[in-house]
């Protein structure tokens, strides 16, 4: 293990400097992402445009879901995002040459690439989480300041978590398990980007509980904005994302090594 | 003790075939599983500094035999280790110990010169600096390396990156090395100065090699053992010269007479050819030695120069390949 | 034509082998469509009609847009792009074939499969869950498929051009975030262009993107007839055609950029 953490700038760093070949093309692609956060935020913007609070949220409220969410989410994005190559992986056999390392596969996996591309979309996601911050009229402490941090560190686990379960059932489907893969990933973004009472309660239940959505920034969130819970959940949910995203990560490395074991190659 | 020990070693795959005889636009969208048996029951030792030709034809489960020895694949069956490891449950400890090159893929970075992908590996293995140094100085050396140090991987040729891979699979000394297809595709320079690093490696550090190949040339350059398969099974395990004797049973005395002649009468041989003054005589090696059919046609014929042909390994092979498709046994009863 | 026909047909077959996929495909295009529903459902919930939809006009746009999405296709399609990287594009642009025709072909069998296959599921399980607009005359159904195979021309004209910056550019990723972002956005996928305020609904009004979502899906709705629904329907055409021209001429500078340079 301390091999693997000791490893990691230099081969996140291998990583970069392939990319950085490239400047052009590296441009392009952090104005895309920029570009494309934009578009994203836009969405609830225009929203907005036609009512002043949605399901009792303000727009700043909002957006500060969705800037922590965001956050998260393409940080989570920048180190495991690639994971969607595991497909391709699988199905060409490339994965061979993971499992003749060593050094833990999944770890491997994660760090064949670093997406630095995502700076930009991370970048965007913050400066609409700054603008939140102070619209949004937070009775700031240190306490609700540390909240944050621990909020997007927690929220980033989660999503990792989720990206690498979802990401292991390529090795039963045989690479057609990406499509799923972002009905979690981007899907779990898009769903915390808004407050989960919005959705129905059957739906509500499998965020908070069987793929802890709530927790990425919505029961938090309700502590740093010093908001009622429309839900009325207990208020001890609210400090507990770090354990659930200590159990996602646990439950996501057994699934990864469950997985490992159905790698079948291939025949050439 | 044997470093590499397989006992009765099995692996099917799961593959989805479209329906038999299913049509119309949803015939795809159903599907039905079948079990490969690619490889079946499959035991074998190999001792340390030992170097094996694992061979057989296409899809006779080679491939799949060397992804159980270094645990990227999970066997179905049966039991292995390699170096006192078992590979599928001990995969990171026992990667220290075994190199791997596979002769179709690359395990260098794609984007990065190839002095770049071994930095990186020396910190992967942990490789301590001097023997780093070592180690990389004598592939160098030996398989000419340093004009395409810096070269980025992607524009490297065949035997260039193949070179690499062979360096990339040894810069932590391992005490085991893979090599499936290594000389896939090279010109005979290149598998020449493969052979001869490989052949060194083995004398001066003892490594043992487990080898896959369809160039004979490599086998009778590089293997006193050879082990065949053939549809997930063995059908041979022992020394190469051995099985030439078994299988390599004909021979074919050529002699050129000091003019031409009608095809010759001797006993135990055939005439197979006749060009001029020069005659092709076919035996068995069972039937008469070679010094008394050359005193035979002596006594018939002047002779003016003459050789022994043996089939070549390559021929044997085919041989065996051949009596195995249609069933015939050839398991040697005293394996080397 | 014989040809083309099949290379449709192989299209199509080439996607209907993994059924997995479909299968993982439908639930994540449902599971999407329920998360974007929701929000509209409490958008509705504040306001009676927003840009003259109301609220099942909303809900029936959600899943028609997510049942469009597939067989549109306008996010990550990178053949040709990986041809050209990895040098196969030589061997493509010597085959005696229009290699536009070729790819269109093949990506109209693919859009086949997933309209049927990719598309109507999620529709119907949205239609099962909430109350969706269904049209009113039986024409509308004949147009709304037609402007569907014109939404996924105007797309495969997009994705081709973009596609064809891998001459140009050693990695397409770039320009490849910026297309999908304006593709997501300008279509009229994620909110309706009706939603827009004026300004951004100018810049969509003036770009293709919306021939590939929103265009079929207010056919659907019936939002226009007579004149101001032939002006929409020959707009989108006009792009699609418009796309293949610019297509076909990038394709002739980078062919010869391929014989000047030899790939
Ligand atoms: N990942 C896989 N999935 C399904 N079948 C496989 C897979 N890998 C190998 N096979 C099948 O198993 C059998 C053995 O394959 P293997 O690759 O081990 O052969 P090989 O001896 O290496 O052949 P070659 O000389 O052609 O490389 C073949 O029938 C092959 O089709
Ligand atoms: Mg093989």
């Amino acid at each position: 293990m301390d091999n693997e953490l000791r490893l990691f700038p230099r081969l996140a760093w291998s990583r970069v400097r392939g990319q950085l070949e490239y400047r052009l093309s590296f441009a392009l692609m952090l104005i895309g992402y920029f570009v494309m956060t934009l578009a994203d935020f836009l969405a609830i913007w225009v929203i907005f445009q036609h009512l002043p609070l949605l399901a009792g949220w303000s727009l700043g409220e909002v957006a500060f879901l969705y800037g922590t969410s965001y956050v998260s989410f393409r940080i989570a994005d920048m180190v495991v995002g690639h994971l969607d190559m595991l497909p391709t992986l699988v199905r060409t056999g490339a994965l061979d040459t993971v499992l003749t390392r060593p050094l833990g596969s999944l770890y491997q996996v994660v760090t064949i690439d670093f997406g630095l591309r995502h700076v930009g979309a991370i970048a965007q996601g913050l400066v609409i989480l700054v603008i939140a911050c102070t619209t949004a009229g937070i009775p700031w402490d240190a306490g609700r300041a540390l909240m944050l941090l621990v909020t997007i560190a927690c929220g980033t686990a989660i999503f990792i978590a989720i990206w690498i379960v979802g990401a292991t059932t390529v090795f039963w489907t045989l690479g057609s398990g990406l499509e799923v893969l972002n009905a979690f990933t981007y899907g779990g973004n898009q769903m915390a980007n808004y407050p989960i009472n919005i959705y129905a309660g059957w739906l509500r239940r499998i965020i908070a509980f069987f793929v802890p959505l709530a927790f990425v920034t919505y029961f938090p969130s309700l502590y740093i904005l010093a908001r009622e819970d429309p839900l009325h959940t207990p208020e001890l949910l609210r400090f507990a994302s770090p354990l659930v995203a200590l159990a996602a990560l646990l439950v996501a490395r057994a699934v990864w090594g469950q997985g490992i074991r159905h790698y079948q190659s291939t025949g050439s | 003790m044997a470093i590499i020990e397989v006992r009765d070693l099995s692996k099917q795959f799961r593959v989805a075939r479209p329906r038999e005889g299913a049509r119309g636009p949803l015939a795809r969208v159903r599907r039905e599983y079948t079990d490969v048996r690619a490889v079946e029951r499959v035991s074998f030792d190999v001792e340390p500094g030992e170097m094996v030709g694992y061979i057989g034809p296409n899809g006779a489960g080679k491939s799949t035999t060397i992804k159980m020895l270094t645990g990227i694949l999970v066997p179905s069956g049966g039991r292995l280790t390699v170096a006192g490891f078992e590979p599928s449950r001990q995969r990171k400890e026992m990667a220290r110990h075994i190199g791997v090159v596979f002769g179709q893929r690359t395990q260098l970075w794609w984007d990065l010169p190839l002095a770049d992908s071994f930095t990186l590996l020396k910190h992967i293995y942990r490789v301590p600096d001097e023997r780093f140094a070592a180690n990389l100085g004598r592939c160098i050396d030996t398989m000419e390396m340093a004009e395409f140090l810096r070269t980025p991987v992607r524009q490297l040729s065949l035997g260039q990156r193949m070179r690499g891979e062979l360096t990339a699979a040894l810069l932590h000394n391992p005490e085991v090395l893979y090599l499936d297809e290594p000389t896939i595709g090279l010109d005979v320079v290149a598998k020449s100065r493969i052979r001869e690093f490989l052949t060194s490696l083995n004398r001066d550090a003892g490594t043992t090699i487990l080898l896959t190949t369809h160039d004979m040339g490599d086998i009778e350059r590089l293997c006193r053992r050879v082990i065949i398969i053939d549809r997930g099974g063995i059908l041979y395990d022992g020394d190469l010269e051995r099985l030439k004797a078994r299988f390599a049973t004909e021979r074919t005395l050529v002699v050129d007479l000091e003019e031409p002649a009608p095809a010759l009468d001797v006993p135990f041989a055939t005439v197979e050819r006749v060009e001029g003054p020069r005659q092709w005589l076919r035996f068995q090696r069972a039937d008469t030695s070679a010094a008394e059919l050359i005193a035979a046609v002596a006594r018939a014929a002047r002779i003016v120069d003459l050789r022994v042909d043996e089939p070549s390994i390559e021929d044997v092979v085919l041989r065996i390949y051949a009596g195995a498709a249609k069933g015939i046994a050839i398991n040697d009863p005293s394996p080397g | 034509m014989r040809l083309y026909w099949e290379v449709f047909r192989h299209g199509y077959r080439r996607w209907a082998t993994y059924r997995a996929a479909t299968a993982a495909g439908v639930f994540t295009n449902t599971v999407f469509g329920f998360l974007r529903a929701y929000v509209l459902v409490a958008v509705f919930a504040a306001s009676a009609t927003i840009g003259g939809y109301d609220r099942s006009d909303a809900l029936t746009y959600v899943f028609l847009g997510q049942g469009m999405i597939m067989a549109v296709y306008m996010w990550s399609w990178w053949e040709i792009a990986l041809a050209i990287r990895s040098g196969d594009i030589v061997t493509d642009l010597s085959r005696p074939f229009d290699y536009q025709a070729y790819w269109l072909a093949q990506d109209l069998g693919r859009a086949c499969y997933h309209a049927v296959f990719r598309g109507i599921p999620p529709f119907v399980v949205g239609a099962i869950v909430f109350d969706l607009r269904m049209p009113e005359s039986p024409l509308t159904w004949v147009l709304f498929a037609a402007s569907v195979v014109m939404a996924v021309c105007v797309s495969f004209g997009v994705r081709f051009l973009v596609n064809l910056a891998a001459f140009w550019l050693l990695d397409y990723r770039g320009v490849g975030a910026i297309a999908t972002a304006c593709g997501t956005f300008l279509s009229g996928f994620v909110v309706p262009v009706a939603f827009f305020p004026g300004w951004l609904a100018v810049i969509a009004h003036a770009l293709p993107f919306r021939g590939m979502i929103q265009v079929p899906i207010d056919v659907f709705l019936e939002k226009e007839s007579g004149g101001a629904l032939f002006v929409m329907l020959a707009v989108q055409v006009g792009w699609a055609a418009a796309l293949f021209a610019a297509g076909r001429l990038v394709l002739r500078a980078a062919r010869r950029r391929v014989v000047v340079q030899g790939g």
